[in-house]
């Protein structure tokens, strides 16, 4: 498959999904950007354009779901999980309505549009709330069955995080997306970098690149932040002794804390969080601005390099 | 307002435009459509209305603007920089790694910046809680979307400046008609905009937008009101360039080469 953003895919899939499935898909004057025009044109009777007002979008979804029909709820990853926190945690999760909330633009390679449209935070305000499933595809083979599963497959509410740039595809065509369960992409022995969403595509590039210095890196795709494959973790904290992870989000609360969480807990060993150091993001051209923070396969070969040794 | 004085605005409202277009194109990313349509309001404010002080940002007397609709900021930095905040040739760095103009305005890093905005329905919240404490006896200026008129925070807004009475609190809308995917009425029909202020108890009055005489009677009505006001500017989005006019395609996209060259002929074309 060709380099597709997440969104795109995840647009593309709701779609195929629609053809067979009833369900209502909403977005608040984004659609184009989060890819849902494609359903807005396939299915106009069950898309609900509702305008720059993403608190009552969530309000919305949650009445529709409340009916027994599944709802998806889109818009960037601030506008949703950031803007309308309360209302997804409140009418959504507390009442476990199945609402997919398919958030685009999560992190910093957002790019040019700057910190208030870059959201570093939305894993760990989403992973907190009772019952919600957290996924973070990494490519778009993987982000459409990521689709496919929070829709038919989770029960409650689903927070889907996309992305606005390209992902180069890290799974081959005959990929099979199992919800909660990391991916072993490449085995290793000195190390294992354990990566979400953009960033699993840029570990394997560090790996290349830390072979070449003489270490042996296995690589985990944790698409599912919640629940967290706490088994495959444990299992590579005991074989390697030593977990790198990296996430285009804060380091403060999400992927590196949910595995220190499980490591702490069932095979305490080091652990390095790579991420977003307790910053706000800045405007640049995305592969900029992932540079500025570090976020390149350089940039994590160095921090793993470092940790190695 | 004599023909000198107006034929002195209509150039800096052009070089505003230029100056905006010239900073979207260089990052090849951002909003001329709703930069477009305030640029006679901001020049107007910054030429004829606002205290500020280029030499003292800071100054803490001064008259605060909050552009609520931060995505319009390419017009902002550009009348901040024909003023004197900073030099013209900076506008050339916006939305670039190290810059102080971000895609939305920070008031971290750019001088003249009063309030950090961007997430839209915001930014009125903010210029409330700056008209409260009126001790220095200073005034607010707040430039929303119509389309960010749909976010539940902005009459949240409207209703506690009516009961707190917020008179030094001037809220310009600008109606442009569009929004980020198509025209306002086709997502969420606005209705009367100044009638729904006013209903809210607010004295609202509406002007075409790009007419700096109307501007300035405006103020000078919401002047004479001992009350929160309202100025519904009628207004073109991406005013000044023929194919961007009313084109939401032109929202959120920079000109390439040769549509940057054919808009900045139109701009300067313009009478
Ligand atoms: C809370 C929030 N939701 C969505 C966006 C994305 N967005 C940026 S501009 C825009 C449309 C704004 O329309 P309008 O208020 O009419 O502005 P204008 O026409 O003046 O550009 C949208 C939806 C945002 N910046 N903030
Ligand atoms: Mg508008």
């Amino acid at each position: 498959m060709a380099d597709i953003a997440t969104r795109e895919a995840y647009g593309k899939a709701l779609v195929e999904l629609g053809k067979e499935h009833k369900f209502y898909v909403l977005s608040a004057d984004l659609a184009d950007s989060v890819k849902v025009d494609y359903f807005k044109k396939a299915f106009p009777e069950r898309y609900i354009e509702c305008g720059i007002a993403e608190a009552n979008m969530m309000g919305v979804a949650a009445g529709i779901a409340s009916t027994g029909v599944p709802a998806v709820a889109s818009s960037y990853a601030m506008f949703t999980a950031g803007r309308a926190y309360e209302q997804i945690r409140n009418s959504i999760a507390y009442p476990n309505l199945h609402v997919v909330i398919g958030a685009s633009h999560s992190g910093v390679s957002v790019g040019e549009d700057g910190a208030t449209h870059q959201c570093c935070e939305d894993i760990a305000l989403m992973r907190v709330i009772p019952g919600m499933t957290v996924i973070s595809p990494c490519d778009a083979i993987e982000a459409t069955q990521a689709t496919k599963a929070a829709l038919l497959e989770a029960k409650g509410p689903v927070y889907l995080r996309l992305s606005r740039p390209t992902s180069p595809a890290v799974n081959r065509e005959d990929y099979k997306f199992e919800l909660g369960k990391g991916v072993v992409l490449a085995d290793g022995k000195d190390v294992t970098i354990v990566a979400t969403g953009l960033m699993v595509a840029k570990a394997m590039q560090a790996r290349e690149i830390l072979l070449a210095k003489g270490i042996d890196a296995a690589v985990i795709n944790i698409h599912t932040i919640k629940p967290i494959d706490s088994e495959l973790l444990t299992t590579y904290a005991k074989k390697t002794g030593n977990i790198v992870t990296v996430e285009e989000h804060s380091t403060i609360g999400g992927l590196g804390s949910a595995v220190a969480e499980v490591l702490c807990e069932n095979a305490p060993c080091k652990l390095t969080r790579v991420g977003v150091d307790d910053k706000f993001g800045v405007s640049g051209p995305s592969n900029d601005v992932l540079a500025y923070f570090g976020l390149t396969a350089e940039g994590i070969a160095e921090k793993v390099e470092k940790a190695v040794k | 307002m004599n023909t000198e004085q107006l034929n002195i605005l209509k150039e800096k409202a052009k070089k505003n435009r230029l100056l905006a277009l010239e900073g979207i194109f260089l990052a090849k990313s951002g909003h001329p459509g709703g930069s477009f349509s305030i640029a006679e309001l901001v020049t107007y404010l910054y030429n004829c209305e606002m205290k500020v002080s280029p030499a003292d940002p800071q100054m803490q007397n001064r008259d605060r603007l909050v552009l609520s609709k931060g995505h319009a900021a390419p017009a902002l930095y550009a009348a901040l920089a024909q003023k004197g905040f900073f030099p013209e040739e900076e506008l050339k760095s916006l939305r670039k790694i190290g810059s102080f103009l971000q895609g939305h305005p920070d008031s971290k890093k750019t001088p003249g910046i009063d309030m950090s905005t961007g997430s839209l329905g915001q930014g009125l919240s903010t210029a409330c809680g700056m008209a409260f404490d009126n001790q220095d006896n200073f005034n607010v200026y707040c430039i929303v979307g119509d389309g960010e008129l749909q976010e539940g925070q902005i009459w949240e807004a409207v209703m506690l400046a009516n009961h707190f009475n917020l008179s030094n609190l001037y809220v310009f809308v600008d109606y442009n008609k569009v929004q980020l995917s198509g025209p306002v009425d086709e997502i969420s029909l606005p209705g009367d905009i100044a009638k729904k202020f006013e209903t809210f108890g607010w004295f609202a009055t509406e002007i075409d937008g790009h007419n700096f005489e109307e501007i300035e009677a405006a103020l000078t009505a919401c002047k004479a009101e001992n009350r929160p006001s309202v100025i519904v500017c009628n207004t073109v989005k991406g005013k000044g360039v023929s194919f961007m006019e009313g084109n939401p395609k032109w929202h959120g996209n920079a000109p390439n080469a040769e549509q940057y060259e054919a808009a900045v002929k139109e701009i300067l074309a313009a009478e």
